[in-house]
């Protein structure tokens, strides 16, 4: 009965659109396939590592020692000093664009891809 | 403001002449026409408005019906009518006249009509208002991401949001032209149209 009110044209431009949304969501929605992973201490680049070796790095901050571990193509920082853990609660990083920020220890880890999308997103 | 005055000069200078300080507006029945139109495109606005939204700018468009069926029976001229009266008087009923959200709703409004005054041409053997709906409400999300970017957003990072727009248009497109079409179902009601479909397809 609904199908009575669609003519041939309209299934023609329903199907188009729908073609256009799959898409856009595709080509909007790609997460970059993360490559390496940037390690910052006090603002400041100290290692960019790729992400194909598995390796812990140990990364000194004014509370102590941050452990960054790397494994299957993750990242997560797996010990940090910082009182309330939330970098290491985070867990591990996958895709490019992620991060993982310990403020106290001024210590972070970033996934990047081939090239960088977003700095960050606002609404 | 409206081409009524032009429609009867005589009148007006009589007017005129015998209050030189008030100006009179004789509304033709078209106007009355039009602003029932829209005001049942009113309604259906502030129905909308109570429905929660998930995301601000995602929200059905009810009103567009009004605007399909007003297209489809009494031309492009009155549509625009409809759905610019709407806009405004909407804002106004809603206290956000010359806001942001304002200028978007304008601006989607306004590519819509564009589009509609396009899609009104598509053979209408194949295309019904299903076609006519879907096209508008992209238009709409174009010309409202348009204003985000050049104006409010400036950033890349809304494109984002862009599949979540289209999606929606996309349903609530279809949804809003099925509806309009039933309406407008007068009398070659569907179930003459199904068998003639169904024999193309076999």
């Amino acid at each position: 009965m609904i199908a009575g009110y669609i003519k041939p044209g309209d299934w023609l431009l329903i199907s188009l659109a729908a073609l256009a949304v799959v898409a856009l969501t595709m080509t909007l929605w790609r997460g970059e396939v993360a490559e390496q992973a940037v390690i910052r201490s006090a603002g400041k680049i100290i290692h960019t590592v790729p992400l194909a070796v598995d390796q812990e790095i140990a990364v000194a901050g004014p509370l102590g020692t941050s452990i960054i571990t790397i494994a299957k193509r993750r990242a997560r920082i797996s010990s940090d000093p910082s009182p309330r853990q939330y970098c290491v609660r985070q867990g591990w990083l996958q895709q490019a664009g992620e991060i993982a920020l310990c403020l106290p220890n001024q210590v972070s880890v970033e996934l990047t891809g081939k090239h960088k999308k977003y700095d960050s997103l606002n609404y | 403001m409206t081409a009524s005055t032009t429609d009867q000069p005589l009148k007006k200078e009589q007017g005129a002449a015998q209050q030189p300080d008030s100006v009179l507006l004789h509304p033709t029945h078209e106007d009355h026409h039009i602003a029932r139109m829209a005001a049942v495109a009113l309604g259906l606005t502030v129905l909308e408005n109570a429905i929660p939204s998930p995301l601000p700018g995602v929200k059905p468009g009810l009103a567009n019906i009004v605007t399909l069926i007003v297209l489809s029976r009494y031309g492009w001229r009155i549509a625009a009518w409809v759905s610019l009266l709407r806009v405004v008087a909407g804002s106004l009923l809603f206290g956000s006249f010359l806001t942001p959200g304002f200028f978007l709703g304008l601006a989607g409004a306004l590519c819509s009509l564009v589009i509609l005054a396009l899609a009104q041409h598509l053979p209408a053997r194949w295309f019904g208002a299903v076609s006519h709906s879907i096209l508008a409400a992209f238009a709409h999300i174009a010309g409202q991401m348009g204003v985000v970017y050049v104006w409010l957003i400036p950033h890349s990072g809304i494109a984002y949001l862009i599949p979540i727009f289209a999606t929606a248009a996309l349903i609530f497109g279809t949804v809003n032209g099925l509806i309009a079409a039933r309406f407008m179902d007068n009398h070659d009601s569907p179930s003459t149209n199904h068998p003639a479909i169904t024999d193309e397809s076999h």
